[in-house]
C-alpha cells in the first residue's frame, strides 16, 4: 500500500469523524482513497473536498471545535496556506491532524519529495508564539500508525499535530499492518471527554466559546504563558526517537523521515568500511530530541544532519549540541534525493576528514 | 537476501505495475518489500521507473544508486542506468527499439523480446508479464504461485479474466530470455 | 397618589422585556449601531424557537468580533472571513444542531468570498447573516466591498471611484443564483417594522435547518453612524436615500 494511502486506511480505522481537504500533489491519493472507500456509509466519517486549503483548514477548526476528530492533508504550498487556520487553531487550543506530505519548493516549486518544510513546521509556521507536535514517519508503517498518535497527543495536549511526511514516504509502496476498526466518539462521550467543546448550550453549564481574541493584554500574556507550559509538558514527556548502532558510535548521523531510510543505509555502508557510524532518527520533530542527543556526546566526535533541505533541522543539532563537537549539514534539494553513497562521501568529507 | 531493482522504461509499457505485482508477489511471500515509483509528469508518457527492493529484512533505503538487477526497456534507461549496475549484477532489457546495445563486461546482460513476442501472441497489454517472467526465471525469488496471487491482489476483479493470458505470458517469457555473452 | 416604577412594570403591563439569552454584558457597539438590534433579535429567535442547547454560531472578524459575550449559545470564533468554512465543519459533523455564522462586509464579501460563495454553492444547512454597512468599522472606517460609488471611506478619503477601485459588489444578488441557496434576502433594522420582518427572516432561516433544503442568507443593510461620520438618525436617514436604491430590500429567492 501507498504512504497515502495508507493514512486513508488508518484514519477510517482509528476513528476519524471528519476529513476537508483540497488536491495537490504528491498527496491526492489521500482523498482520493477516502472517497473510493465511502466511509460515511460504514463509519459514518465526514469527507468533504472543500474549494482550498484555506477553506479544508477552516472546516477542521469548526468541526474540531465540536470536539470531533477531524484532519486534513496537503503538500507544501497548500500547507502554506493553511498556516493562518493552524495559529487559529492553536490559538484556540483545539486538537487536530494535518498532513503534510512535503515537495520541493520554494513556490510552485516541484511535485518531488523534499524536507524543505522543516522551519515553518516546528518553528510555528503562522503568527505568534505556538507549536505544532510535530511527528515525521520514516516508512508506510509509520504513516498509518500516527494518524492514531498524533490524535492521541492531539487531544491530549489540544493542541494541533502534524505528520510532516514527504513525496517519498507518501508514493512508496510497502507492506503494512493495519489496525482494527475502532468506533468513533459517540455526542454523548464527546460530553463526557471534551467538555469545552461546542455542542450546544445545556442550561447546566456555561457557554463554551472556542476563540483567541484577548483583547485585555494582561489575561492575553497569562494565556500565552499557559501555552508555553504546554509546549514544555511536551518537551519533557513526548519526545519520540529512534537510534541505530549509537551505543560505540564515533560518527552520527541525525536524519528523519525519508532522508533516516536513506542513512540507514549509508550507515550500514560506513560500517561495512569499518567506519563506527550510528544514526539518530527523531520521530517527534517538535518536541525535538534534544537530550537524546546531549546524551551521546560522550563518546561521538561528530554529527552530519543529513536532511533534503539547504540545512533547516541542522539548527536544531546545533542548539542541542552546543559547540561541543562539529555538526554539518548535508543534503539534496529541488527534487533530488541523495543516495546513501552520497550520505557516506559526505560524512567522510565533512565530519571525519573535516 | 536483500534483491535491489530497477525497472525503467516508457510510461504506459506497464513499468510501475510490474513493479507493483513483483512486490505484492514478495509481500505474498513473506518478504520485505518497498516500491518506490518516479511520479509525476513522467507518467503521462515519459519515461517511467519503479525502484522494487524484496529482502528478508527490513528495508533500509528505498532510494538506491547501485543496483542488482535493472530491468531497460528504452534506450534512455539504457543510458541511464546501464552504469549503475552493481559489478556482477543482473541487466535484463528488450531489445526493441534499443540502439546502443549493453556494453559492459563485468555485468551479466540478457535479453528478453518481450515487444515482438506479445506482438506474436497478439496481445500487447502483456507485455511487461512477458519481461517478468523473464526477470523470475533468471532471478527465481518467488514463486510462480505467489507471483498469480500477486497478480489477483493488483488486478482489479473486474480484469481477474485475464489472470490465464498473464500467466501464460509470465512463463513465456521464462522461455525466450537469454544470456548475451560478453 | 404618588406613582411608583414598581407600579408600572407589572406582568398585565409588559410590553417589551430583555430575551434571557442576552447577557449582562454591556455591548461594546457605538450608541446607533445596527448590531445590537440584530444581536438582539438573534437571541431572541433562539429564545423562542427553544434552541439554546441545539444552536452553535459562529463570529467574524470585525466589529461583531465580541458578540459572543452577549449571546448565552456556544459559540466559535473564526479567522477573517472563514465562518462560512467553520460554519461547514460543523454543520457536517454536528447534522442536529442549527447553526449560524454573522458576518460583516468586509469579512463575507472581500477576504471570504470563496468561502461564502462555496458554502452557499455547496447548499450548506446553515443560516449566513451578513451586516452590510459598507464600510471597515472596527478598523476605523474603511473602504469595503459594498462600499458605494462616491462614498467616503479612510481609504478613499475623496470617495469610491469605480475605475480605480471597482464597484460595489451585491453579494446577495450573486448567492441567490447558486442553486445550493434555498432563502435569500435583504432585510434592514431601521424602524419598527424592518425590525418585525427581519425578525421573521431569522426565525425562517432558523427553521429552513429542519429540512435540509440548502443555505438560508440573510443581508441586513445597516448603518455606521461612526464610521460614515454622522448621528444615528442622520445615518439612518443617509442609508435609506442612497444605500436602499443600490440594496434594495426584500426577498430575492424562497423555495
Amino acid at each position: 500500500m501507498k504512504g497515502n494511502e495508507a493514512i486513508a486506511e488508518a484514519a477510517i480505522r482509528c476513528g476519524v469523524d471528519g476529513y476537508f481537504g483540497y488536491p495537490i500533489t504528491p498527496q491526492s491519493e489521500v482523498m482520493e482513497t477516502l472517497m473510493l472507500l465511502k466511509p460515511w456509509e460504514t463509519t459514518g466519517m465526514v469527507v468533504l473536498q472543500a474549494e482550498s486549503e484555506i477553506a479544508s483548514i477552516n472546516m477542521v477548526y469548526g468541526g474540531a471545535g465540536c470536539g470531533k476528530k477531524v484532519m486534513t492533508s496537503s503538500s507544501s504550498p497548500g500547507v502554506s496556506l493553511m498556516q493562518e487556520g493552524l495559529t487559529y487553531l492553536a490559538g484556540a487550543e483545539l486538537p487536530c491532524v494535518v498532513v503534510n506530505v512535503v515537495r520541493g519548493g520554494p513556490g510552485l516549486g516541484t511535485i518531488q519529495p523534499a524536507q524543505s518544510d522543516y522551519f515553518q513546521s516546528v518553528k510555528g509556521g503562522g503568527h505568534g508564539d505556538y507549536k505544532l507536535i510535530v511527528l515525521a514517519p520514516a516508512s508506510v508503517q509509520e504513516m498509518a500508525d500516527f494518524v492514531e498518535l498524533a490524535f492521541d497527543l492531539a487531544f491530549k495536549y489540544r493542541n494541533p499535530a502534524l505528520i510532516l511526511s514527504d513525496g517519498m514516504i507518501g508514493q512508496m509502496m510497502e507492506k503494512v499492518e493495519l489496525k482494527p476498526y475502532k468506533n468513533r466518539w459517540t455526542n454523548e462521550e464527546i460530553d463526557q471527554l471534551h467538555p469545552w467543546a461546542t455542542t450546544g448550550k445545556p442550561a447546566e453549564r456555561e457557554r463554551n466559546i472556542i476563540t483567541s481574541v484577548e483583547l485585555d493584554p494582561n489575561a492575553f500574556e497569562r494565556f500565552n504563558h499557559k501555552l508555553q507550559d504546554k509546549y514544555r509538558k511536551m518537551q519533557e514527556e513526548e519526545v519520540r526517537c529512534e537510534q541505530f548502532n549509537c551505543e560505540d558510535a564515533d560518527y552520527l548521523l541525525v536524519a528523519y523521515g525519508s532522508s533516516a531510510r536513506i542513512c540507514q543505509k549509508a550507515m550500514e555502508l560506513a560500517r561495512a568500511k569499518g567506519l563506527k557510524v550510528g544514526l539518530l532518527r527523531p520521530i517527534t520533530l517538535f518536541p525535538y530530541p534534544t537530550r537524546e542527543i546531549q546524551a551521546l556526546l560522550g563518546h561521538v566526535k561528530g554529527i552530519l544532519s543529513v536532511e533534503l533541505s539547504e540545512g533547516q533541522m541542522v539548527e536544531d543539532v546545533r542548539l542541542a549540541v552546543d559547540g561541543k563537537v562539529k555538526v554539518e549539514h548535508f543534503g539534496r534539494v529541488g527534487g533530488v534525493v541523495h543516495s546513501p553513497e552520497e550520505v557516506v562521501e559526505a560524512l567522510e568529507r565533512k565530519i571525519i576528514g573535516g | 537476501m536483500n534483491e535491489e531493482i530497477i525497472i525503467a522504461g516508457f510510461g504506459g509499457q506497464g513499468v510501475l505495475s510490474m513493479g507493483k505485482i513483483l512486490a505484492y508477489s514478495g509481500v505474498m511471500q513473506d518478504m520485505e518489500v518497498s516500491w518506490m515509483p518516479s511520479y509525476g509528469p513522467e507518467m503521462r508518457g515519459g519515461t517511467a521507473n519503479v525502484t522494487v527492493i524484496l529482502s528478508d529484512s527490513r528495508i533500509s533505503s528505498p532510494i538506491l544508486k547501485m543496483y542488482d538487477t535493472a530491468i531497460i526497456l528504452n534506450q534512455q534507461s539504457m543510458d541511464k542506468f546501464e552504469p549503475f549496475v552493481k559489478p556482477g549484477g543482473v541487466l535484463i532489457y528488450d531489445g526493441n527499439g534499443i540502439t546502443r546495445h549493453p556494453e559492459r563486461k563485468d555485468i551479466q546482460v540478457y535479453r528478453v523480446d518481450a515487444a515482438e513476442e506479445a506482438a506474436r501472441m497478439q496481445s500487447p497489454k502483456t507485455f511487461n508479464m512477458i519481461v517478468l517472467g523473464g526477470y523470475l526465471k533468471i532471478k527465481p525469488l518467488v514463486s510462480l504461485d505467489n507471483v498469480m496471487l500477486g497478480l489477483k491482489k493488483s488486478l482489479p476483479e473486474r480484469h481477474h479474466r485475464l489472470l490465464p493470458m498473464n500467466q501464460a505470458a509470465i512463463e513465456r517469457g521464462g522461455e525466450i530470455i537469454y544470456k548475451v555473452e560478453a | 397618589m404618588e406613582v411608583s416604577i414598581k407600579d408600572i412594570i407589572k406582568p398585565e403591563n409588559l410590553v417589551y422585556q430583555k430575551s434571557s439569552l442576552l447577557t449582562e454584558k454591556p455591548m461594546h457597539y457605538c450608541p446607533g449601531c445596527t448590531h445590537g438590534v440584530v444581536n438582539r433579535l438573534i437571541a431572541e429567535v433562539i429564545e423562542e424557537l427553544g434552541l439554546q442547547q441545539e444552536t452553535i454560531g459562529v463570529t467574524p472578524v470585525g466589529c461583531s468580533v465580541l458578540l459572543y459575550n452577549y449571546i448565552d449559545i456556544d459559540w466559535q470564533e473564526a479567522a477573517h472571513g472563514r465562518a462560512p468554512a467553520l460554519g461547514t465543519g460543523i454543520k457536517r459533523l454536528r447534522p442536529d444542531k442549527y447553526v449560524f455564522t454573522y458576518q460583516g462586509d468586509g469579512d463575507l464579501a472581500a477576504i471570504g468570498t470563496a468561502e461564502t460563495i462555496h458554502a452557499c454553492n455547496r447548499g450548506e444547512n446553515i443560516l449566513m447573516v451578513f451586516i452590510n454597512n459598507g464600510i471597515y468599522g472596527m478598523t476605523g472606517g474603511q473602504m469595503a466591498p459594498t462600499t458605494l460609488e462616491g462614498m467616503a471611506a479612510s481609504t478613499c478619503p475623496f470617495g469610491r471611484d469605480p475605475e480605480r477601485d471597482g464597484n460595489p459588489l451585491r453579494m446577495t444578488e450573486i448567492v441567490a443564483t447558486l442553486p445550493g441557496t434555498r432563502y435569500v434576502t435583504r432585510q434592514a433594522a431601521h424602524t419598527a417594522g424592518a425590525v418585525r420582518k427581519l425578525k421573521k427572516a431569522l426565525i425562517k432561516g432558523f427553521n429552513n435547518q429542519k429540512e435540509n433544503k440548502g443555505t438560508s442568507f440573510i443581508e441586513v443593510v445597516s448603518t455606521c453612524n461612526s464610521g460614515w461620520k454622522m448621528t444615528p438618525v442622520q445615518a439612518n436617514e443617509w442609508m435609506v436615500e442612497n444605500m436602499f436604491p443600490f440594496y434594495p430590500l426584500g426577498d430575492i429567492k424562497d423555495k
